[in-house]
């Protein structure tokens, strides 16, 4: 064994986000890890590099060990053979040696197939060469373990097969590597075993020839309940209408539509396209073709306060890099979308303002120590109701939650639950952007599946998982 | 509820964080130079500090909006230049000279504010070229040598009793103009959220790009005014007047406690700010301290309140 992981649980604020995992791997095999954004995975992977110590269990590692994240760590300006060799580069009488550094590079590159001159920069490579480049950096520091966490969501079909077959050529080498991702027939074509994480417990592990319906089967695996309050009510007329939407490269083709009353969930994997398409149609991103409508009329293209007098609303996926101005107090920011029409001659209402602010703070249960706290110091759960208030307060015909439970606790979850309901109630429209696939079934009256930037199919709510998963891994020709 | 009562002392210290410092130079220099503290001298320091916190209150919007403007002094200087010049020169009616050099800081603010928002450019970048056009263009204007300004340029300068400067008023004027905007206006509010998180601001359907137009221009428009005190104090607008004036601007700012990079800060600090490099001034100069010391001493200054600023901050 080269790695091996007991027992591994590990907490954060009272969250539990690792239960009892075992893992271990072999020299030259590829162990996939699965499960669904939130399993544990990231946590997982943390732990086996050192990053986080657990609570419980022990991490015994034979060998050094690398992870290859999406975002990369490399230097753009700087050449191939200067990334490989950063902070570390050969020298001579303490000057760098650039003869032996393009050497040992080349033979780096070979490695992993690389075929590109050293002294290239970084940046004209690509974002499937810069992983090259990262992997062989790892190979050069002796790395016999390699982890890749969703590699292959940044890359196109034929560079997936690239990295999949250096993949199997590392594994040949003896490197043993875990393997995160998303994309299932992936799994089929390199996997030695498969881990599926639920929730934090480790729910089994099956050999690479297990079937995509067994995956799925053992990554869901659980029912809905209550946890999801979904009141419904006899849908309108079309409120929200977006058809044919289309940016080359992002999205292709999406059409949907909600009703007033209506809870259209957008479920697909990470990288499917859903974020890009509501903030094409909310005017923050341009499209190529296509059309907007609220209420039967044409949104403007690209234009934000166009969409929002139009009675369009977004609360943005990055709650803090895009929802909050972490910086004012609870009361400006409950404020934000409201101001405009608050003013008069230049003049701002602002009495009129904090009375809103005050009344919705109480509404929502915000806890804060008042309307003048700043929100950087709230909870990620009283943060979103901040970013929900601004958005209620201007009360939208539309309203497009983007993952708007993410990192919230499960009582905050709930009430976020109850305002949808209290939305559709008055009939308004709700867009539901989720990777938490429990959530977007047990919510939605309706789900639209996105793969690959297109619509796969809509079922209705309360539909399976498993029907949700075989949508979001389809495949379309390219 | 603690953390409300925290807060509120936070608040009240970095207030008269500033605020403690220009109390304890005042002490100190009343002790170590007779003449300081009286109100001749006192009027005096008000004078001094008119320009520069002008010139800061309108750098106060820009930095709160998360930018930067480096070319106050220049349009300053250009302004002054353009109005005494349209009188002089062109022989045109003073007030009509002095809309024309305050409508010319306005314009240049709106340049700024273009390149900024509409052209992407870094605020640093596009406001580094305006200062350097806008001193060019000072130059051409007066042929290289001063020009004297009209009557109505003069009077900013001159004094309405002994006992109450002009230029004093205006600089309180323009503070209570500034905390109205900072406080009441849409732009003002809209300064908070941009610097703040431009792309909330923007996502919550403020219009970012017009917004700091407004700013830029706001800040020009200052300038401008900023530069008539100076010229008028001198009954001359000079090719050279206000050079580097836009660090100590900068300086101002951010001795009054906002932070560079956006979000932060408020009339009263910038005030505050101003005093405080104004008083160090007057106190080195009557303690006969060399020129060449008082650049190290208020630069030592700076680096100190920003530092102290800092710490507070990491110690919350």
């Amino acid at each position: 064994m080269l790695l091996e992981a007991r027992n591994i649980g590990k907490s954060f604020t009272g969250v539990r986000a690792l239960d009892g995992v075992d893992f271990d791997v072999r020299p030259g095999e590829v162990h996939v890890l699965l499960g669904e954004n939130g399993a544990g995975k990231s946590t997982l992977v943390k732990v086996l590099a050192g990053v986080h110590a657990p609570d419980t269990g022990t991490v015994e590692r034979r060998g050094s060990l690398a992870v290859i994240h999406q975002e990369l760590t490399l230097v753009p300006q700087l050449s191939v053979a200067e990334n490989l060799f950063l902070g570390r580069p050969p020298r001579r009488f303490g000057i760098v040696d650039k003869a032996r550094m393009r050497e040992d590079a080349k033979a780096l590159l070979d490695r992993v197939g690389l075929d590109v001159d050293p002294t290239t920069p970084v940046q004209d490579l690509g974002i499937a060469g810069q992983q090259m480049v990262e992997i062989a950096r790892a190979l050069s520091l002796n790395a016999q373990l390699l982890v890749l966490d969703e590699p292959t969501a940044v890359l196109t079909d034929t560079e997936t097969d690239r990295l999949l077959d250096i993949m199997s050529e590392l594994r040949a080498q003896g490197v043993g590597l875990v393997f995160i991702t998303h994309h299932l027939d992936e799994i089929r074509r390199v996997a030695d075993r498969i881990t599926v994480l639920r929730d934090g417990r480790s729910v089994g592990t099956l050999p690479g020839t297990a079937t995509v319906e067994h995956m799925i089967e053992l990554m869901v695996g659980r029912t809905i309940d209550e946890q999801y309050p979904r009141r419904r009510t006899e849908p309108g007329e079309v409120l929200f209408k977006v058809e044919g939407l289309t940016r080359r490269g992002a999205f292709h083709d999406v059409s949907f539509h909600v009703r007033a009353g209506e809870v259209v969930g957008v479920a697909g994997l990470v990288g499917a396209g859903r974020t890009e398409v509501v903030r094409a149609a909310f005017g923050v991103d341009p499209y190529d073709s296509g059309t907007v409508e609220v209420a039967g009329r044409q949104v403007p293209r690209h234009d934000v306060q166009a969409a929002v007098r139009a009675g369009l609303g977004l609360v943005p996926e990055d709650r803090k890099g895009q929802g909050l101005v972490l910086t004012s107090t609870v009361a400006d920011n409950l404020g934000l979308v409201t101001m405009k029409a608050s003013t008069r001659a230049g003049l701002v209402d602002r009495r009129g303002q904090r009375e809103r602010a005050a009344g919705m703070a109480k509404s929502l249960r915000v806890k804060a120590s008042g309307l003048g706290q700043q929100v950087r110091e709230l909870s990620g759960g009283n943060q979103q109701k901040v970013v929900i208030g601004k958005w209620l307060l201007a009360d939208p015909r539309v309203l497009v939650l983007d993952e708007p439970t993410r990192g919230v606790d499960v009582g905050a979850k709930v009430e976020i639950y109850e305002l949808v309901n209290r939305m559709t109630a008055a009939g308004r429209a709700v867009v539901l952007v989720s990777s938490d696939l429990p959530e977007v079934i047990g919510m939605s009256d309706r789900v639209v599946v996105m793969a690959h930037g297109r619509v796969a199919g809509e079922l209705p709510g309360g539909t399976t998982q498993d029907k949700v998963m075989a949508l979001a891994v389809q495949e379309f020709p390219a | 509820m603690t953390t409300v009562a925290s807060r509120k002392n936070v608040k009240v210290l970095s207030d008269n964080g500033a605020l403690a410092g220009l109390l304890v130079l005042v002490v100190a220099l009343s002790l170590l130079a007779p003449s300081f503290l009286t109100t001749q001298n006192l009027l005096n320091v008000g004078v001094q500090a008119a320009v520069v916190a002008v010139l800061a209150f309108g750098s106060t919007f820009v930095i709160v909006s998360g930018g930067i403007d480096l070319s106050v002094g220049s349009v300053a200087a250009l302004s002054a230049m353009v109005g005494a010049w349209s009188s002089a020169e062109a022989g045109l009616p003073g007030p009509v000279a002095l809309l024309l050099g305050l409508g010319t800081g306005v314009v240049a603010g709106l340049v700024n504010g273009a390149l900024v928002s509409y052209g992407k450019l870094p605020a640093f970048i596009a406001t580094l070229a305006m200062l350097s056009v806008a001193r060019g263009l000072t130059l051409v204007v007066s042929q290289g040598s001063p020009t004297t300004t009209p009557d109505v340029v003069s009077f900013l300068g001159s004094n309405l009793t002994p006992y109450l400067p002009v230029p004093l008023l205006v600089m309180l004027v323009f503070f209570g103009i500034t905390g109205f905007v900072l406080s009441r206006t849409y732009s003002g509010r809209a300064m908070y959220a941009i610097g703040g998180n431009e792309e909330a601001a923007r996502l919550s359907g403020i219009d970012v790009r017009r917004q700091k137009l407004v700013i830029y221009a706001l800040s020009g428009l200052f300038a401008a005014v900023a530069g008539m005190l100076l010229a008028g104090r001198l009954s001359s607008a000079g090719p050279q007047a206000a050079v580097g004036y836009e660090l100590d601007a900068i300086a101002a700012v951010v001795i009054g406690g906002a932070s560079l990079s956006g979000g932060v800060g408020r009339a009263t600090g910038t005030l505050v700010g101003a005093l405080v490099l104004a008083v160090l001034r007057n106190g080195l100069n009557q303690l006969q301290v060399s020129p060449f010391w008082q650049q190290v001493v208020i630069g030592a200054v700076i680096a100190l309140a920003v530092l102290l600023d800092t710490l507070r901050r990491r110690t919350r």
